[in-house]
């Protein structure tokens, strides 16, 4: 089922590429084959793959049961959440918060990933900052000064 | 004589104590990343190609370290094949089969060692093949104009997908995904950008480390949060270790043989190590005279897939230096180092930028020793490797990545992207989707349109002229039939492979 679903995405996808490249303007000092072909060619291959999927689907995915999806998406918001924090907060606070997470995702020991957290965070800075000579904030800059 | 010359400007390049030791660096590095379970060579060199930018290192110091770091990658793979039973990727698959009953039989020093020799063996003699055929090939390469070009992409793509993958509708559509992600950004030729969504953060298109950094790194975070860490502790115990001469003398013709074979699986553009060490055991398993020992702990089982894949590997740089074609996943990721760094592989990179290729082969020649004696002498210590725990090995991996990719560009969309692809690095394997077709589609989707805009030119849009020199008519057929043959051969190929039963371990890696 997961193959005849995908194959089903892929090719309204190509549909939808196909869609946008034809919208496509043609300058006119274009090539002969100008920028639509190419995108148009791609997206046929991929109809034609996308439907093969859905008519000889192979055996089903082993997919995760709820619980390791819900880590799954809790790993990937505090994933994102690090992207958003590392600019504003600094290194070294969202580094060992999420990598005490990340740590907890894996082997569910609080007080082993909260160490885990505090020494990757110092371990990392120390490598980044004085050994390859990055240019990171410790800490939020209005701190810094 | 000019090789001689040649070969002189390469050591003198590579005999710098700047030079050496970024070779040694890298070789530790290598070794330690092999060496660690779910961390190939494609994840080890992505998640380091943003960290050697931030040194500023110039074109020549980045290739020798990133390419020390994938010789020793492709070194350490087997050391987790033969401890745990875990390949550090595919290519080290072959290994497990004779390797980890060697070494649950209690000849675990046994067979590190003779796979040591066996991958210096067969690194070192690509490496020479590279040196001599390199050379020849770019010289046939100045032959090729826009419709040979996009023959040889066209070929990089079916090889790649038809051996990669079971399925070549799953080989295809992840080959589409990597070009269509190509389209992003502003069209070269005329200046008009394309799906780009308005957003002005994808004008420049998707930047090739983000996506392989998500692709490889990041998703190997969520596959490791999945399989709930596999705990990394020794699986087999370590005697003391000892040069087994007999075993050696005895895979003599083999690793020869292994090495003949793999070199031969690498130069192929996409097919790559997996092939290589793929080929050289079925071919020792066939010829041998008692098929029986195979998969059971032969030490000639450990030596002929080890001397496969890291001949593999040199031979894989060979087209990506003369043609800008890479030959495996890994040197996908080191033609995207060589293009950030505004060098462009191909026939001419061999007469412009002489001091990169040759100082590169050379400290290849000496990466190759430093490895060995790495690699035998010291294979105790890389083997405490594996004790890291997953609970401190996935984060730190993930803020590396993370760091990376931001002190390049230093911009959250870049990250979010990079996560997205994570994601999707994820979603693929758990599919049974190739990732490495992906990122060769973006690597060469924009190189695959211009040549082919380019042959549209020159012929006036007359599409046979894609056909019409012998060297595309070849190009062409090789194409299909590297996308079409693995269909009919694969019964025949795969079955024997199924030998142990207990080698599930490696099965969703890829």
């Amino acid at each position: 089922m997961s193959d005849r679903i995908t194959g089903l995405i892929v090719a309204v996808l190509a549909l939808a590429f196909a869609a946008g490249a034809s919208q496509l303007e043609e300058p006119f000092f274009a090539d002969p084959l100008g920028p639509k072909a190419f995108p148009l060619l791609i997206s046929a291959v991929a109809f034609l793959a996308g439907a093969s999927m859905v008519m000889r689907p192979d055996a089903e995915p082993a997919w995760p049961g709820l619980a390791t999806l819900m880590r799954l998406a809790v790993a990937m918001v505090i994933l994102v959440a690090y992207a958003y924090a590392l600019k504003p907060l600094g290194f070294l606070v969202p580094t060992a918060i999420a990598s005490a997470a990340l740590s907890y995702q894996i082997r569910p020991r609080a007080v082993q990933s909260v160490i885990i957290g505090l020494a990757l965070a110092g371990g990392l800075f120390v490598i980044f900052k004085y050994v390859l000579g990055l240019g990171l904030f410790a800490l939020p800059r209005w701190l810094m000064g | 004589m000019e090789l001689f010359a040649n070969l002189a400007l390469g050591f003198s390049v590579a005999l710098t104590p700047e030079t050496l030791a970024l070779a040694v660096v890298g070789c530790i590095l290598g070794t330690m990343i092999g060496a660690l379970p779910g961390l190939g060579p494609s994840n080890g060199v992505a998640i380091l190609i943003p960290l050697a930018f931030s040194f500023g290192l110039d074109a020549t110091h980045s290739l020798v370290l990133m390419t020390a770091v994938y010789y020793g990658a492709m070194y350490g793979g087997r050391i987790s094949s033969i401890l745990l039973n875990i390949p550090g990727d595919e290519p080290a698959m072959m290994t497990t089969l004779d390797g980890y009953p060697m070494a649950k039989a209690g000849r675990a020093g046994d067979a590190l060692v003779l796979s040591g020799v066996a991958s210096f063996v067969g690194a070192f003699l690509a490496t020479i093949g590279l040196m001599l055929l390199a050379p020849v090939l770019a010289r046939v390469a100045f032959m090729f104009g826009p419709a040979e070009y996009f023959a040889l992409y066209l070929l990089a793509f079916c090889t790649l997908g038809g051996l990669g993958s079971n399925n070549q509708a799953k080989a295809a559509i992840s080959v589409c995904l990597g070009l269509g992600i190509a389209m992003i950004g502003v069209d070269k030729s005329t200046g008009l950008t394309r799906f780009t969504g308005g957003s002005l953060h994808l004008f420049d298109g998707v930047d090739f480390l983000v996506a392989i950094v998500g692709l490889f790194a990041v998703a190997e975070v969520f596959v490791f949060i999945e399989s709930h860490g596999r705990d990394s502790a020794i699986g087999v115990k370590l005697e003391k270790i000892r040069i087994p001469v007999k075993d050696i003398m005895n895979s003599g013709w083999t690793m020869l043989r292994g090495t003949a074979i793999g070199f031969v699986a690498g130069l192929l553009p996409g097919a790559g190590a997996s092939l290589g060490s793929f080929l050289a055991y079925m071919l020792e398993k066939s010829t041998a005279r008692d098929k029986s020992t195979f998969g059971t702990g032969e030490p000639k089982g450990v030596a002929a897939p080890e001397a496969g894949n890291n001949a593999a590997a040199g031979g894989a740089l060979v087209p990506m230096l003369t043609l800008g074609v890479p030959g495996s996943g890994t040197t996908a990721v080191l033609l995207a180092l060589l293009m950030t760094l505004n060098i462009t592989p191909g026939p001419l990179l061999f007469t412009e930028r002489p001091e990169v290729v040759w100082g590169l082969i050379a400290s290849l020649l000496i990466a190759n020793v430093v490895l060995l004696i790495l690699n035998v002498p010291l294979v105790r210590v890389f083997s405490r490797i594996l004790q890291v725990p997953a609970a401190v090995l996935l984060p730190g991996v993930t803020m590396i990545s993370f760091v990376g990719i931001y002190s390049l560009s230093g911009s959250y969309f870049d990250l979010l992207l990079m996560i997205g692809f994570g994601v999707l690095g994820y979603a693929l394997r758990k599919m049974s989707i190739p990732a490495v077709p992906v990122i060769l589609g973006i690597l060469l989707g924009g190189h695959m349109e211009v040549s082919l805009r380019r042959a549209m030119v020159l012929s006036d849009g007359d599409w046979t002229y894609l056909f019409a020199s012998p060297i595309s008519i070849g190009l062409w057929i090789a194409a299909v039939a590297g996308f079409i043959l693995p269909l009919f051969l694969r019964p025949y190929l795969r079955t024997p492979v199924q030998v142990t039963p207990d080698d599930d371990s490696g099965r969703d890696r890829g």
